[in-house]
């Protein structure tokens, strides 16, 4: 997958301010002052605290909420200014919702994912298509694409419902918590499935989340919000070695980065803490086998 | 925005009248609005008048408060104004074009009517401005009680409006945020003719429903899972209990009644 | 001695599918043969993935749902006698999942009080009872806001100080923390640790984190409606093998202490924190360095 950082592929943010209720007793500043280049192919974990503003954030980048100032740039094109067409930009720029089986409405699973094709006013055999790509690359299997979504597990509707916006087959593609309230299996299927369609379907992938673990272990950047401002921003490794500060704004490491640093205060100095569960077992690995030469 | 949708406009402020129980707000009202339609001289007007002036004074909440409240009707108003200013044939004329009249008679009808609007409006909401939703449902339950003989399911319905209370803001930003996953898939609610703008709304009305169901089914266990078993054998954390106040309150309405149809014997 | 608090004696649960004509179309056996016991005082997880049968479970002790076979006891009342229902629901009090669901008042302190009102606690006792509840909680400061301005770890603690304020023996916590964020997780699994600490309270927590069970004192395991695996924390994470075929987590830790030792490091089994680590994996390059010499 390669990542490009021309400006005219990406998305850009420039001074992106969000106030809600402005003038009214409710004024809340909601993003204050972001300014990102997401880069195209990027694979991103965004992170914060409830309320550090990264739905709001999210909610910006198809259109669905316009900065109070700013501007936001898609390929070179402000998606603020007066006559861009937003229907297209939000195909474009996939998003799904936090618990998005919420969103399934129709009587068979197969239409409910026509349904953002459809919309797109693409002809049938094309929305066909784009459907049935969709459900396998979401991993929908193929004796339920008759059955209706409500008769699914919690962990398939999902599944579905990623297809949904899959369907519409965009550039980039946010999701909003993606595995809250999964079991552990149902978790490592999505993101396994979200790793999967970032490695073969040359997309940016945007994925807010509370869990370090599965940043760490997917992202190669992490963007860090706190009180509507980015807060960090950088590779995995480099946010959490500032693990300390994370604590602060309500966050943390996952567990390998403290055990790397409690092993450090022990006299076991590993060359850098680690971040993922595979990096942490090859650098007590090699720890290992040098303390016994 | 949809957000911005609010149910019952109380006015948050410690006061005589919104200390008392709202069984006498809700009986006040009812025989205030009666009154306002039993008098018949000027003088009637003015009672009424004046008794809405002092329940304001006390009640603390500021007129331009209650100003605003009245937009909403201002169109009634005007239709009914102008209804009785045209169509009323008594009296001498003052103005006519065309087919238009002005009688003085209908200047002082439309008048009267105005004022009696006014007042039936501004009665009404100073008991939603001074009673809380919650104490509202109490009031009707327990002010109601004597119709359970009749069958009337007094307590499930109060259950019910305060259920509904609770429900309402998680629905409306449920509203929103299915509105806004559509929106993400391309949906198009905001422009369109009538008949694809009605279709437009299946996607968001089959999802909320739905939740509406779930929740309700959720909450059914819950309340089950806390012994609730109906009305009978509740008791109350805040019960109803009249006051001393609260009878002072019931005289001084009385009082306001026999003024107001004793008025009319004095022209 | 100790003294039963619930007790399940070969309980089977089947649900019967019927088509539109009234016809069984099938049956799902959700609990098979369970037979599991708590003590009063004790603090019992049931660890299973979603549709292992362990929300079925709670269902049961708290008289929502009737056993097909066998039988459930809550304090030695057969959930099965009518006559016994209010006083079982009393002593073993549910929370569930969903925060915004099983909260009816407009009101905290409404709230908390809707479960006394229900039994016919007289007023001023209410009132006592509402107040310990909230202060237990540590909602004491909120108890004239309304629900919904809360978040959901707050949320989740007035529902739990609305089942105190009924006096139970026993809270059965039916996956309270699956839809809140880290910070909300960790509030009202200090609140649960609390009560069961500071007030005596039985629990019952049914969960799919295994971050939540570490701290209990007895973990069950469950399994398409079974009882697979039981006994402490320590003894469940020492069979890592296991738990993944159970689909279930274990502790980053432990996960890197199995792998380790497969590998060759002499590690031991059931590791569950990080100190506990550095002194197991320190103690091991000692050993093996004190034997090459």
């Amino acid at each position: 997958m390669e990542i490009t950082r021309d400006l005219q592929e990406c998305m850009v943010l420039d001074h992106v301010n969000y106030v809600y209720g402005e003038g009214t007793a409710y004024e809340k500043h909601a993003l204050r002052d972001i300014n990102l280049v997401l880069g195209k192919g990027e694979f991103i974990g965004l992170i914060g605290h409830t309320g550090s503003g990264k739905s709001t954030l999210v909610q910006h980048l198809n259109g669905l909420i316009t900065p109070t100032s700013g501007h936001i740039y898609y390929r070179g094109n402000d998606i603020c200014a007066a006559g861009f067409n937003k229907k297209e930009l939000r195909s474009k720029v996939g998003l799904v919702f936090q618990y998005p089986e919420h969103q399934l409405f129709e009587t068979t699973i197969v239409k409910d994912v026509a349904f953002g094709p459809k919309n797109m006013g693409l002809p049938q055999l094309e929305v066909d298509l784009r459907t049935f790509a969709a459900l396998k690359e979401a991993g929908v299997s193929e004796d339920l694409y008759d059955a209706s979504p409500f008769e699914l597990s919690g962990g398939q509707k999902r599944r579905v419902a990623i297809a949904g916006v899959l369907a519409m087959q965009p550039d980039i593609l946010i999701l909003d918590e993606p595995t809250a309230g999964l079991d552990p299996r149902g978790r490592d299927e999505i993101l396994d499935r979200i790793a999967q369609i970032h490695a073969e379907g040359n997309r940016t992938i945007i994925l807010v989340s509370h869990s370090m673990e599965d940043v760490a272990k997917y992202a190669s950047r992490l963007i860090v919000m706190k009180e509507g401002s980015v807060f960090c921003d950088g590779t995995p490794k480099e946010v959490f070695e500032v693990y300390k500060e994370l604590e602060k704004i309500g966050l943390a490491a996952p567990q390998v980065t403290y055990l790397s640093e409690v092993l450090r205060q022990s006299g076991i100095a590993l060359p850098h803490n680690a971040t993922t569960l595979k990096e942490a077992k090859e650098l007590l690995l090699a720890d290992w086998k040098g303390g016994r030469r | 925005m949809i957000r911005d949708i609010t149910i019952g406009q109380y006015y948050p402020v410690d006061s005589p009248i919104h200390r008392l129980d709202p069984r006498v707000k809700l009986a006040g009202t009812m025989l205030f609005l009666v009154s306002l339609f039993v008098f018949s001289g000027y003088l009637g007007y003015v009672v009424a008048a004046a008794f809405v002036g002092i329940v304001i004074k006390i009640s603390k909440v500021p007129f331009r408060y209650i100003v605003r409240g009245l937009k909403p009707v201002l169109i009634l108003l005007l239709f009914t104004l102008l209804f009785n200013v045209f169509l009323t044939r008594e009296g001498t004329e003052l103005f006519s074009w065309g087919i238009l009249h002005i009688y003085d008679q209908g200047l002082i009808i439309a008048g009267l009517m105005a004022v009696r609007l006014i007042l039936l409006v501004i009665g009404t909401s100073l008991m939603t401005f001074t009673t809380t939703p919650n104490q509202l449902t109490d009031g009707l339950e327990k002010g109601l009680r004597g119709l359970r003989k009749i069958r009337v399911p007094v307590h499930e319905i109060a259950m019910m409006m305060s259920i509904a209370l609770r429900f309402i803001p998680i629905l409306v930003e449920e509203t929103d945020k299915i509105m806004k996953a559509q929106q993400a898939r391309g949906a198009d609610f905001e422009s369109g003719k009538l008949l694809q703008r009605a279709k437009a709304l299946v996607p968001l009305l089959v999802p909320l429903v739905v939740s509406a169901f779930r929740r309700a089914n959720d909450l059914a266990l819950a309340m089950e899972a806390r012994c609730y078993h109906g009305g009978d054998g509740r008791t109350k954390m805040k019960p109803l209990k009249y006051q001393g106040r609260d009878f002072v309150a019931y005289l001084i309405l009385l009082g306001y009644l026999g003024l107001v149809i004793g008025s009319g014997f004095l022209f | 001695m100790k003294k039963s608090m619930l007790r399940t004696k070969n309980l089977v649960f089947e649900y019967i599918r019927r088509d539109e004509e009234g016809n069984v179309e099938d049956i799902l056996r959700a609990l098979d043969e369970v037979t599991l016991e708590v003590q009063k005082g004790e603090f019992v997880a049931i660890l299973g993935h979603n549709g292992s049968g362990k929300s079925t479970v709670a269902k049961h002790i708290n008289a929502l749902l009737s056993p097909t076979e066998g039988a459930v006891f809550v304090n030695d009342m057969d959930t099965k006698d009518e006559e016994h229902l209010w006083d079982i629901r009393k002593s073993a009090g549910m929370v569930f999942q969903n925060p915004d669901n099983q909260i009816i008042a407009t009101v905290v302190e409404e709230d908390v009080a809707f479960g006394p009102e229900n039994i016919g606690v007289p007023t001023e006792e209410i009132w006592r009872r509402v107040e310990e509840s909230l202060s237990a909680v540590g909602m004491t400061a909120y108890r004239t806001h309304s629900p919904n301005k809360l978040s959901g770890g707050q949320k989740q603690r007035v529902a739990i100080a609305g089942i105190m304020a009924m006096r139970p023996d026993c809270i059965i916590l039916d996956e309270p923390t699956a839809m809140l964020d880290p910070v909300g997780r960790k509030e009202v699994m200090k609140t649960v640790h609390e009560l069961n600490k500071i007030e005596g309270v039985t629990i019952l927590l049914i969960t799919h984190y295994m971050d939540e069970v570490i701290d209990a004192d007895r973990v069950i395991v469950m399994d398409e409606g079974k009882i697979v695996m039981q006994g402490t924390p320590r003894q469940i994470f020492s069979q890592v093998e296991k738990l993944k075929e159970y689909r279930l987590d274990v502790p980053q830790v432990t996960e890197l202490a199995y792998e380790l030792k497969k590998q060759g490091v002499p590690m031991p089994d059931g590791i569950l924190t990080v100190e506990e680590f550095t002194a197991a994996y320190t103690a091991a390059k000692a050993k093996c360095a004190q034997g090459s010499i």
